[in-house]
């Protein structure tokens, strides 16, 4: 989020998309209850479903699953055909005013610079025209035809109301509802905010589903704003705080670059990562990436780290290509892989195309699970007819199963959706002989550097340099271990208290400088209690520690014009007044400059403003595109049926083979989670198996008519890549929509299938989702595939 | 552990009421339920399963999100679902099902044990179920079909509005965990006070027919309700105008005073009668033998 | 009702009420609420560890905190001073004691020999030494230190690392070190699944 949970009751009108705040985030939908009964705001839900958010929602519209893009970027021509924009806002903080190179292009569903033998582009013409000092040529009065306000007119002049209905099925009338609601912020003193998760991710465009809403939002002044934002709601209780980590494939701490084979050198890397600014007098703030990445590996290596070994970069990794979930389990499933550690995962269950998973476990030669509960991945080799079916005396792998400690038998922090680190004490100890995950990773660790130490190895410098200097080496504390994260002096031991300290000579250390602040010379900032709301505005400083620098909405410079006046008296964040910056929040600048010296709010960019055009960011293109999901209910692309789907998919050897049609599959389908569940794992709690005691599917009333079938029957529900046998829901709330000359009946079916847990026995609904996804990040399509459904015998 | 705040118990008359001078300054309490606000999580019911230390079995799909499928010895609240067509417009309506707690409670009134069943002053309904004979009297009279009668221990079951909770200065639980404020708890006055406003809220919002369910037929209820429609309380599962069954107000009303002086009445005859004309046999087939079972078997037809 | 029943009904209701307004009831007439049970109880703040809102808790133990005595959890609610949750748990939240109690929790180190049926108990220390020798194995004889270019990779695909992101940051940082420094790059997180 750029924005945090309790500024949602400043907004004005919320929509979720992409999204079910009410029954995946209930209490912080308690916030937009809030703000309907306390700010009069208006709730608008885009969902396939009518769902528990739909239920309390001013206005439903329903959705064709995978065509958000084609939705928003309708908004975004109703928004400028109707001059319903923040002029001044989209004038001096995006860069619709800047010129875009000549050789920049789309036609026909594709950017220029596509090259259809490697299914990618050449990004080279998706950039701004410089000038000779490698500026941006810009043009103020928006006159210049290349300029990215006028190509963004002309991209988005197709997505007319007709043919947004046409392509998401959603009916002229209620799109045009939401239209009007959400112009409706564009004046300066109506804020929209927009709240998504998973609904947006898990397409095979999800970054591109998230831009075109950010767009929205630019142009309507509304990033930077109380009661604005982006707002991410974000799954698990610490995704924040893993993505923080750097618990990717590419990633380090702090979203610090994992570096790749063409950086042969800590200076490569650097030079790679240190933008220059693309506009005079930038802040450009990651030209402080070496003094980050530098401390980063003096937290990594410790007293080895040393500018002679160029502080052990050669020691890190370096990728080739994404080594994602979906691409490892490729490789298991084609023996490459022979170890797998798995942390608090239940990947049998979580990952898509289930059978394939299972033949890529089976491959193992080792497997290592750690959880707190017992989960079907680390029995994935017990035969249970029907929902694991398995030779188990075939299957080689070997398998530990390690107990871990649950959050109430520990200490520690987690970051919620609006970035506060909150520190968490322990209640109990655990169960039996379970440990912290720390615990058992130092435990191996150890282990390793004793072997490597005695016998020696390939590579054993790493290993042996790897920083763990704990009081009690193999069980670190929580304290030792956040000490680190928030970075010291290496000298002194001192703790640094803020990233500006952070150097890039080897004199300090930062596990992740993001955190820098979070633990001081004055102590644990993120354990502080103090609720306090001095302005009313739900901004409370003394509640635990928001990074960056406990900042509580991110890009809050652009909550003011360049003169520094608040565009809404009623939502100073910041202001400038008698020659100097007042604020109820931690500036997002350096509020000891002048407002003309700070008026570039997004300081994360070379050229300040935030991107109406994404420059090369992004591989399907710099501006969002309709693309089908993999699985199309409609077989074609109806803006141009020569690119069906996003044409820069990856694809997995054997994978078109896993894909369904729609002659064969003819339904859309969709997968979400319930209120009563989390995931897989209150599927062991005896409470929530109570309250939602078994899955289902969700079918709208016309398509069980069709099929004769009634509420609470039985049915086989079968993808390409498998079948589940589960029972109806027959229901209102789903309903078939026309699209493109067709009807499209949409199924949904909840996440929390188990047949290892206290619930009734079921599927998992990933027996029949595709493990095709996003070209950027890999996230799979689970929200929208194709498949058939029939009346069955029950289980 | 005398509370001495019960104003009413069932089984008794006024002669040998329950100990209540500690009632002074006791406020009526209220909880308001309202459906418009409500996003239909199951927080109140799992709150309060937690809380109460129940766990019902894990039962199976039925065709609704709706689980467990009705009130139980062991859940003693319910969501319940249902989908409604207003003016071409779903709508997916939510009920906060448990006891409402009645000014004038069926179940009180039809108990014959003794403090099964009291009333205390701040005008919530709880049951001692120890002292229950799980004669299922109370599960019959509720007109919302509220307790449950134990196959386990035969006694009668239902929400108690957290009177372990309250009575230490907490809210219910259900109340406390509710995400989205469709549950609030305080003085029947103050809740009176929000629902009208909250009422005045949502006429203009566009719900011209919202309105306060609090039915005057049993007197008022300790757990009002605000819903789209007040004229359509069966579609959140409520009915319309619930009332004190006939046989049980006759009972509470008038029986009980009739027949505590009619037996003083008699034991004075008797004694009369003792003294002057000496001992008589009641014959099973004449009014005033007492058959209790026969009596049970009468009352479930 | 006929007239057969009135005089059942007014016969029972007679008796009944008599019987107990002479004080005839063998049980007390006084009605008393279930004890509180959090009265002495130890309190610990933590944060609900299933979404992202951040829920604040407050976990209830059993026991003084005396150290002859296990606390096990025995209540967990809302934390109303937590300024986003304001004492308010979801349906999840508020059953959370039953995850921390599930009679699915893990207790022991297990292992599972290939083509085995069965689990087995091992130590923590076996467990230790079976899997750093087995990744020891692989990376040795699976670490690409250099590239078909010749540059310098260090990097090993043949082991990965899927990790929650429901576990602390400390938890997680010790997990990055560990994976980067033995060369890992196939590590990913459920945060996006």
């Amino acid at each position: 989020m750029t924005n945090h949970w309790i500024d949602i009751k400043n907004s004005n009108v919320i929509v979720i998309m992409g999204g079910n705040a009410a029954e995946a985030h209930p209490v912080g939908f308690g916030w937009v209850t809030e703000a309907m009964q306390h700010n009069n705001a208006k709730l608008i839900v885009v969902d396939p479903r009518f769902n528990r958010s739909a239920a309390l929602a001013d206005h439903y519209a329903p959705i064709r699953s995978g065509t958000d893009i084609a939705f928003l970027l309708g908004v975004i021509r109703y928004l400028i055909d109707t001059k319903q924009v923040n002029y001044d806002y989209v004038k001096a903080y995006t860069n619709a005013s800047y010129i875009i190179r000549e050789d920049f292009d789309f036609h026909d569903g594709l950017f220029s610079g596509f090259d259809e033998e490697k299914g990618a582009y050449n990004t080279e013409s998706w950039y701004y025209e410089l000038d000779e000092q490698g500026y941006a040529k810009v043009d103020d009065t928006l006159q210049h035809p290349r300029c990215v306000w006028n190509l963004l007119k002309q991209h988005v002049e197709r997505y007319d109301f007709k043919t947004v209905s046409n392509v998401t099925g959603t009916p002229i009338d209620d799109y045009q509802t939401v239209c009007e609601m959400i112009g409706s912020t564009h004046t300066k003193n109506r804020v929209a905010t927009f709240m998504y998760a998973l609904g947006w991710t898990h397409h095979s465009k999800g970054a591109q589903n998230i831009r075109t809403m950010a767009m929205v939002q630019l142009l309507l002044g509304n990033i930077g704003q109380l009661g604005g934002g982006v707002n991410a709601l974000r799954g698990h209780a610490n995704v924040q705080g893993s993505t923080d980590m750097g618990l990717l494939a590419q990633s380090l701490p702090g979203y610090l670059k994992l570096p790749s084979d063409k950086e042969p050198t800590l200076e490569a890397h650097l030079t790679a990562h240190t933008p220059k600014p693309l506009r005079p007098g930038q802040t450009n703030y990651w030209q402080n990436y070496p003094k980050f990445f530098v401390s980063l590996l003096k937290s990594f290596w410790g007293d080895a780290a040393t500018a002679e070994n160029d502080f052990g970069y050669d020691w890190l990794p370096k990728w080739d290509q994404m080594y994602d979930f979906g691409k490892h389990i490729d490789m298991m499933y084609r023996g490459q892989v022979n170890g797998l550690l798995v942390q608090g995962v239940n990947a049998i269950n979580s990952m898509p195309n289930r059978n394939k998973t299972l033949k890529a476990l089976s491959q193992l030669k080792y497997l290592v699970v750690l959880d707190n509960l017992s989960s079907e991945t680390a029995t994935f080799w017990q035969n249970e007819p029907g929902f694991n079916e398995v030779n188990t005396a075939e299957i080689q792998t070997e398998v530990f199963r390690l107990p871990t400690t649950c959050f109430a038998e520990e200490e520690g922090s987690i970051v919620n959706s609006g970035r506060w680190m909150q520190w968490h004490w322990k209640g109990a100890n655990a169960p039996g002989e379970a440990m912290a995950d720390s615990e058992i990773v130092s435990g191996i660790m150890l282990e390793l550097k004793k072997l490597y130490r005695d016998e020696g190895g390939v590579l054993p410098e790493p290993v042996a340099a790897a920083n763990w200097h704990y009081a009690i080496e193999h069980n670190p504390s929580s304290e030792e271990l956040t000490k680190e994260l928030n970075g010291y002096d290496v000298a002194t031991r001192r703790q640094v208290s803020g990233f500006g300290e952070l150097k890039a000579d080897g004199s300090t250390a930062c596990g992740c400088w993001l955190y820098a602040g979070s633990w001081t010379e004055e102590g644990n900032n993120m354990a502080r209690r103090d609720n306090h709301d001095p302005s009313g505005k739900g901004i409370t400083p003394g509640w635990t520690f928001s990074w960056p620098m406990n900042r509580r909405v991110l890009y809050n410079r652009a909550s003011c014009d360049i003169n520094g006046k608040p565009w809404d008296p009623e939502r100073t964040i910041v202001e400038w007044k008698d020659g100097k910056w007042h604020g109820i929040d931690v500036g997002d600048f350096n509020m000891k400059l002048t407002p003309q010296e700070t008026a570039s709010p997004f300081i994360m960019q070379p050229e300040g403003v935030g991107r109406l055009f994404a420059l090369k960011l992004l591989k399907e293109g710099p501006f969002p595109e309709h693309y089908e999901p993999v699985e199309s209910p409609i077989g074609t692309n109806p803006l141009h049926p020569k690119v069906v789907h996003s044409p820069v998919l990856r694809w997995f050897e054997g994978v078109r083979e896993t894909l369904g049609t729609k002659d064969e599959f003819p339904y859309a389908c969709t997968t979400y989670s319930l209120t009563e569940h989390f995931n897989f794992w209150t599927t062991h709690c005896r409470l929530a198996a109570i309250s939602m005691p078994e899955t289902f599917v969700e079918m709208n009333e016309v398509l069980a008519a069709e099929k004769g079938i009634k509420n609470g029957d039985w049915v086989k529900v079968s993808s390409k890549r498998g079948h589940i046998i589960t029972k109806a829901l027959v229901t209102k709330r789903l309903r078939p929509l026309q699209v493109n000359g067709q009807v499209v009946h949409t199924l949904g079916i909840p996440r929390h299938g188990s047949h290892n847990a206290l619930i009734k026995k079921a599927y998992t609904c990933n027996v029949l989702t595709t493990e095709m996804g996003d070209a950027n990040t890999g996230v799979p399509e689970y929200k929208a595939f194709l498949v058939n459904v029939e009346k069955a015998e029950g289980i | 552990m005398a509370e001495q705040d019960i104003i009413r118990r069932s089984g008794t008359t006024d002669i040998t009421p329950a100990s209540q001078a500690r009632v002074g300054g006791v406020k009526k309490v209220a909880k308001l339920f309202d459906a418009t606000k409500c996003n239909g999580c199951k927080a109140c019911q799992v709150a309060c399963s937690e809380w109460n230390d129940l766990r019902e079995e894990v039962g199976e799909f039925s065709g609704s999100y709706q689980n467990p499928p009705s009130l139980s010895p062991e859940c003693w609240t319910l969501m319940k679902y249902n989908e409604i067509e207003d003016a071409g417009k779903l709508r997916w309506q939510f009920t906060h099902s448990a006891c409402m707690h009645c000014a004038d409670p069926a179940c009180l009134k039809a108990c014959s044990t003794a403090g099964a069943i009291i009333q205390r002053a701040n005008g919530t309904v709880d049951f001692d179920s120890d002292k229950c004979i799980g004669c299922g009297y109370c599960a019959s009279a509720c007109p919302f079909d509220i307790p449950k009668i134990s196959a386990k221990d035969n006694k009668a079951y239902k929400c108690t509005l957290c009177s372990d909770r309250t009575a230490v200065g907490l809210e219910p639980s259900c109340v406390k965990t509710c995400t989205t404020g469709a549950l609030r708890y305080g003085t029947r006055e103050d809740m009176l006070f929000y629902a009208e406003k909250r009422v005045e809220e949502l006429k203009a919002r566009g719900y011209k027919n919202a309105g306060l369910y609090n039915p005057e037929g049993v007197g008022g209820t300790a757990m009002m309700m605000i819903f789209h429609d007040i004229n359509d309380p069966e579609s959140y599962y409520m009915p319309k105008d619930p009332q004190v069954p006939m046989a049980t107000e006759i009972r509470q009303d008038w029986l009980k005073p009739l027949g505590t002086a009619g037996l003083i009445a008699t034991a004075a005859f008797a004694l009369m009668h003792r003294i002057t004309v000496g001992r008589n046999i009641v014959e099973e087939d004449q009014p005033g033998y007492i058959d209790a079972a026969a009596e049970k078997e009468e009352d479930s037809k | 009702m006929n007239r057969r029943q009135f005089f059942k009904l007014c016969a029972a209701g007679a008796a009944t009420s008599a019987i107990s307004a002479l004080g005839l009831m063998s049980d007390k007439a006084y009605a008393a609420v279930r004890e509180f049970k959090l009265l002495r109880a130890k309190e610990t703040r933590n944060n609900c560890p299933y979404c992202s809102v951040g829920c604040g808790l407050l976990m209830y133990s059993q026991n003084s905190g005396g150290k002859n005595s296990e606390h096990a959890i025995f209540h967990i609610e809302g934390d109303s001073d937590h300024p986003v949750s304001r004492g308010a748990l979801c349906p999840k939240g508020a059953g959370l004691v039953d995850y921390v109690n599930s009679p699915h929790r893990l207790q022991y180190p297990e292992y599972r020999a290939p083509g085995s049926n069965k689990w087995q108990r091992l130590s923590w220390d076996e467990a230790f030494k079976r899997i750093a020798r087995l990744m020891k194995q692989d990376r040795d004889a699976n670490l690409l230190q250099k590239n078909a270019a010749g540059v310098t990779v260090n990097r090993w695909l043949t082991t990965g690392m899927m990790t929650s992101s429901g576990m602390s940051n400390e938890s997680g940082i010790a997990t990055q070190k560990f994976a980067r420094a033995l060369g890992m790059v196939a590590i990913d997180t459920i945060a996006r699944n």
